[in-house]
């Protein structure tokens, strides 16, 4: 498959032997792939609903120590950056080279800006003194803690799935935008995409998807709740 | 069709460099013989762990002999320490389970045999698959390397019951503890490459009338099994990442004393670690499966039903991880439904049992090396399933949790199981890896030895656990009650450094066959598989062409033909082209 | 030396030792055909030059039969099971009258607080000692279980009770013992380098005795 002539549409391949599922390979892999992100976000999700509602005590309140807007903005800017993934796929699939580096662009700029955004909120926080073993003492928010705002029982924990689930996730989006780079610049600005053959492209953004459907979860259960 | 003058003459000149072709290779096989070697020398390191355990319990307080290398911290003097011991228990279970069996079974032979036995010429991703081997690679070292940290290796079992593995203060061991954790990790990211491959791979790339009914029971198995592999998987790598957070970050996950949840570890381990159970055992009741086939010269017995039973067990497996958690503290409700799925999963084990038994039934059986060993299996596999059931009735399962008795059955299962079938696969398809035959007067020696000792040395654990004896006891002389079992256990002790000592018979057997052995023709063992319409050691890439499959993979002493097998790429006069094939259309 | 279950000092011995016996027999049953089965097979069918195996692929009334048998077994076997599990372990199932001990673990020892002579949990008149559990014989026991760091487990062999002490959870164990004696109660679950020596005394007195050991251990805890 790796000398197929450009003919040959790759999208839906000639089938050499028996017949699998009427999908190549590389998107197979990545549905499966994903099935295996499935459960890994599930453990770590289900993780969180365990120890926040098997917890002796009240949970933190939704916007005291999180910033609600900023996230919602960045909640926005992921969604919108899905749906130029889809442009970006719908233009190659009209052959359009100009469409798909534009979107695709747009796509990735997303993608960073989300990370930055992130990454901005976690230096914001660990400053007040939110951090994955807890509250740190002496800071800002120790003194919610103290005069009764935030519960300190269930707060230690509140930063351990916090960090950890949203980190998890926004490790996922880095690895999601490096390999749209990586597309962006091996196959993409040299044309290598065509009518014919965009696996690359449809694979990628199954992944880019699962990722935004999995914050659109994050940000309900962990923000908003 | 297929001659073997056709395939070994049309095997394209192969000028990769030795680094592409050995190290960082992309080829299916030799990446399952990467896997071959790197896990049998951490069995050995598993067993040589166990051997200075049992040396423990047989004489203990006593100087063990050539202890006295071992740094004062684990051993002053050849005499194991209790926290040594506890090293031991932990280290020998991760890497028997982590880094032996389970690389074994699925490293080395999905690797080696899915494209060969569906008929294609390498892996969907093979650059995925040599990540997966690497990955594994980097995750032993680490594991191996926190053997020789400062405070020691990881010390809390190799299920990490939290929160003894989740805070320092309680274990005692600070940097062994993290690199368990990162190494699992890395395990984990290997499983979940080479099963999101081999899955992709079985699923589209079969050879041009391999059906899914006409595939063997070994992909069948490695089919479900890396369905568990990659499902249970990152179920494990994210409780670990949990973990190795607590450890290292000082989160809360499973530390009560912050309001953490100690049973979550629990909860999240067994879900990983009963689809694990049926990672270790799956793909050795395929390969045997094939092998009593082929034994007895006859069609398995009832395929369909030998595949619903892997389905069966597959599917199962994911609502009985609390079986190993009746006296946990789990709600009781919950222990009475998981003991009736649990007794429910004893069932399409059954089946297969018994179907093997219906396959030697008025069969031809040809007691080859590879066929001792999987009739060993069910033998021993009988005697491991059965032992389950205690466990599996909740009541009968407070007396004997956690003593030498689940020791027993777990053994039963994964030496007597897992390992028997392993040694029949390993000496079946050497052949076909390397070219040459294993020996087989040594390969007997080594079977019976193997099989006297083996009992010897884990069936006397039944009586013992019944008895009460704890697992994971430095010294159960330390109970009154337990002393009077001193000499049993020093029985034991003697049984398994003989067990230990007759290994060394394989891996001499094994080495010597790879430069000495007897030059293996095509098909040795007269296998109706795909594989040995190659020439043996089977190329790269495998087949030119693929080979076309006309039938199933057990048409052992069919009245079609003279011979007693009928391979699945020879065509008949009668036999027609499969459906859909460029063949068939024109 | 025993080659079978631990002796019998606890109402549990019955139900668990009948169910262990009853498993034995099925289990036994099901080796016996097995093993003999394949050595019937291995000596009858082995390779003779000239012969054919028995060309056939399965037949579906033996496997439906072979797939029934075990499946009826399980599902008896399960109700059983449940029956005993529920009256040992299930939620209601502790008596109303049971004596209350407080066990604390702790790497590596039992603290066992007893509810002195007013016979209750948590008032002034507790005392505790270290790895020793007196109990009067006859007489349903709750033990309240909970642990100071790792987790532990309560294991007394004779008794056929096992529970494991997880830190964070308060559980409770019950058991009546029927034998007095001395026997001993072991911490099953590893839980750090001192596990081995993790080990208690258990006394089970009769009544009489039991009521003048209370009698003089609250008087010592007071001094």
């Amino acid at each position: 498959m790796t000398h197929a002539a450009a003919t040959v549409d790759q999208m839906r391949p000639p089938y050499p032997a028996e017949r699998g599922l009427d999908v190549y390979n590389n998107k197979l892999g990545m549905w499966i792939f994903l099935a295996s992100e499935v459960m890994f976000f599930a453990g770590l999700i289900g993780s969180y609903v365990i120890l926040r509602f098997g917890a002796t005590g009240e949970w933190a309140r939704p916007g005291i120590v999180l910033n609600i807007p900023i996230t919602a903005f960045n909640t926005f800017l992921l969604i919108c950056s899905s749906v130029s993934m889809v442009k970006a796929y719908a233009s190659i699939q009209d052959g359009d080279q100009r469409g798909l580096r534009l979107w695709l662009g747009l796509t990735i700029l997303g993608g960073a800006t989300f990370v930055g955004i992130q990454i901005f909120e976690y230096i914001h926080l660990v400053e007040h003194g939110f951090t994955p073993a807890g509250i740190r003492d002496g800071s800002e928010l120790a003194a919610l803690v103290a005069n009764g705002t935030l519960p300190s029982t269930t707060v230690g924990l509140y930063g351990s799935t916090f960090f950890t689930m949203t980190g998890f996730h926004g490790f996922h989006v880095t690895c999601g935008v490096i390999s749209m780079l990586y597309l962006y610049l091996t196959k993409v600005l040299p044309g290598k995409y065509s009518k014919l053959d965009y696996r690359g492209i449809e694979t990628v953004g199954l992944y880019w998807h699962f990722v935004d459907l999995v914050w659109i979860i994050l940000f309900t259960i962990v923000y908003l709740i | 069709m297929t001659t073997v003058a056709a395939t070994a003459h049309a095997i394209h000149h192969d000028d990769r460099s030795f680094l592409r072709k050995y190290i960082f290779s992309t080829d299916h096989k030799i990446i399952g013989i990467q896997f071959l070697f790197t896990s049998l020398f951490f069995l050995l390191v598993g067993g040589l762990l166990a051997m200075q355990m049992r040396w423990q319990l047989g004489f203990p307080g006593k100087p063990m002999p050539g202890g006295g290398i071992l740094p004062d911290t684990m051993a002053p003097g050849g005499v194991i320490l209790p926290e040594y011991y506890i090293q031991l228990v932990t280290m020998h279970g991760t890497f028997m389970v982590f880094f032996a069996i389970m690389p074994l079974l699925v490293g080395v032979f999905a690797n080696f045999l899915i494209p060969l036995k569906i008929g294609t010429h390498d892996m969907a991703f093979p650059r995925i698959n040599m990540w997966s081997f690497w990955t594994f690679f980097l995750g032993g070292l680490v594991m191996l390397a926190s053997l020789f940290v400062p405070d020691g290796a990881a010390r809390a079992g190799w299920t990490m019951y939290a929160p003894l593995s989740a805070r320092h203060d309680y274990s005692g061991a600070s940097i062994g503890q993290e690199l368990w954790s990162v190494s699992i990790i890395f395990v984990g990211l290997s499983s979940i490459l080479g099963s999101l491959n081999y899955i992709t791979t079985i699923i589209n790339n079969r050879a041009p009338g391999m059906t899914w009914f006409r595939l063997p029971l070994s992909i069948w198995s490695l089919f479900i099994t890396a369905i568990l592999g990659l499902l249970a998987l990152p179920v494990l790598s994210g409780a670990v990442i949990m973990l190795l957070f607590d450890q290292i970050l000082g989160t809360h996950f499973f530390d009560p004393a912050a309001g953490g949840q100690a049973l979550l570890w629990q909860h999240l381990f067994w879900f990983f670690g009963h689809p694990e159970v049926y990672i270790l055992i799956l793909p050795a009741m395929g390969m045997v499966s094939d092998l009593i086939a082929n034994g007895s010269r006859k069609p398995i017995f009832g395929y369909h039903s030998m595949v619903f039973a892997i389905v069966g067990i597959g599917f199962l497996g994911w609502i009985v991880w609390g079986h190993h958690m009746f006296v946990s503290g789990m709600n009781p409700t919950l222990g009475s439904s998981f003991m009736v799925s649990t007794l429910i999963i004893a069932v399409p084990s059954a089946v297969k049992v018994f179907n093997w038994m219906g396959t030697m039934w008025r069969g031809n059986l040809k007691f080859t090396v590879p066929m001792l060993h999987a009739t060993a299996f069910v033998a021993m596999f009988v005697i491991g399933g059965l032992s389950g059931i205690f466990m599996a009735a909740t009541p009968v399962d407070m007396q004997i949790h956690d003593t030498y008795f689940i020791v027993a059955h777990l053994h039963y299962v994964l030496f007597g199981g897992s390992l028997f079938g392993l040694f029949g696969a390993i000496i079946f398809w050497y052949p076909k890896m390397f070219g040459r035959m294993m020996s087989e007067r040594w390969g007997k020696v080594h079977f019976w030895l193997t099989f006297v000792f083996y009992n010897c040395t884990f069936f006397p654990m039944h009586i013992t656990g019944m008895a009460g004896e704890m697992r994971r006891l430095y010294d159960p002389n330390q109970y009154t009650f337990l002393q009077p079992y001193q000499p049993m256990r020093e029985f034991m002790s003697i049984s398994a450094f003989l067990l230990f000592a007759t290994q060394l018979i394989f891996f001499v057997n094994f080495w010597w066959s790879l430069f000495k052995g007897k030059k293996a023709e095509q098909n040795p063992w007269h296998d109706n598989g795909l594989e040995w319409s190659l020439p043996s050691p089977a190329p790269h890439g495998n087949w030119e062409k693929v080979p076309t499959v006309y039938r199933g993979p057990y048409e052992y002493s069919s009245p079609q033909v003279a011979e007693d097998y009928l391979p699945q790429y020879k065509k008949l006069p009668t036999d027609r082209e499969p459906a859909g094939t460029p063949a068939a259309r024109h | 030396m025993h080659w079978w279950l631990p002796p019998k000092a606890s109402t549990f011995t019955g139900p668990i030792d009948g169910l262990f016996i009853a498993i034995l027999i099925i289990t036994g049953i099901a080796f016996v055909l097995v093993e003999a089965g394949l050595l019937l097979f291995i000596v009858r069918y082995r390779q003779r030059p000239g012969r054919k195996a028995f060309y056939t692929h399965g037949n579906t009334r033996a496997e439906v039969i072979w797939t029934a048998i075990p499946a009826v077994t399980m599902v008896a076997l399960g109700l059983i099971s449940n029956h005993y599990w529920v009256e040992i372990k299930g939620r209601n199932s502790v008596p109303p009258n049971a004596y209350p001990i407080g066990i604390h673990a702790k790497q590596f020892e039992w603290q066992v607080t007893y509810p002195g002579p007013d016979g209750q949990l948590g008032t002034a008149d507790d005392f505790t000692i270290r790895n020793q559990l007196h109990v009067p014989v006859g007489r349903p026991i709750v033990v309240h279980l909970s642990s100071e760091d790792v987790i532990h487990s309560f294991y007394v062999p004779q008794f056929r009770v096992r529970q494991d002490v997880v830190p964070g959870m308060d559980i409770k164990a019950w058991f009546q013992s029927t034998v007095p004696g001395t026997y001993e109660l072991g911490c099953s679950q590893l839980c750090g380098l001192g596990h081995y020596r993790m080990r208690a005394q258990v006394f089970v007195h009769t009544q009489e005795e039991f009521d003048a050991w209370m009698k003089q251990a609250a008087q010592e805890a007071k001094q």
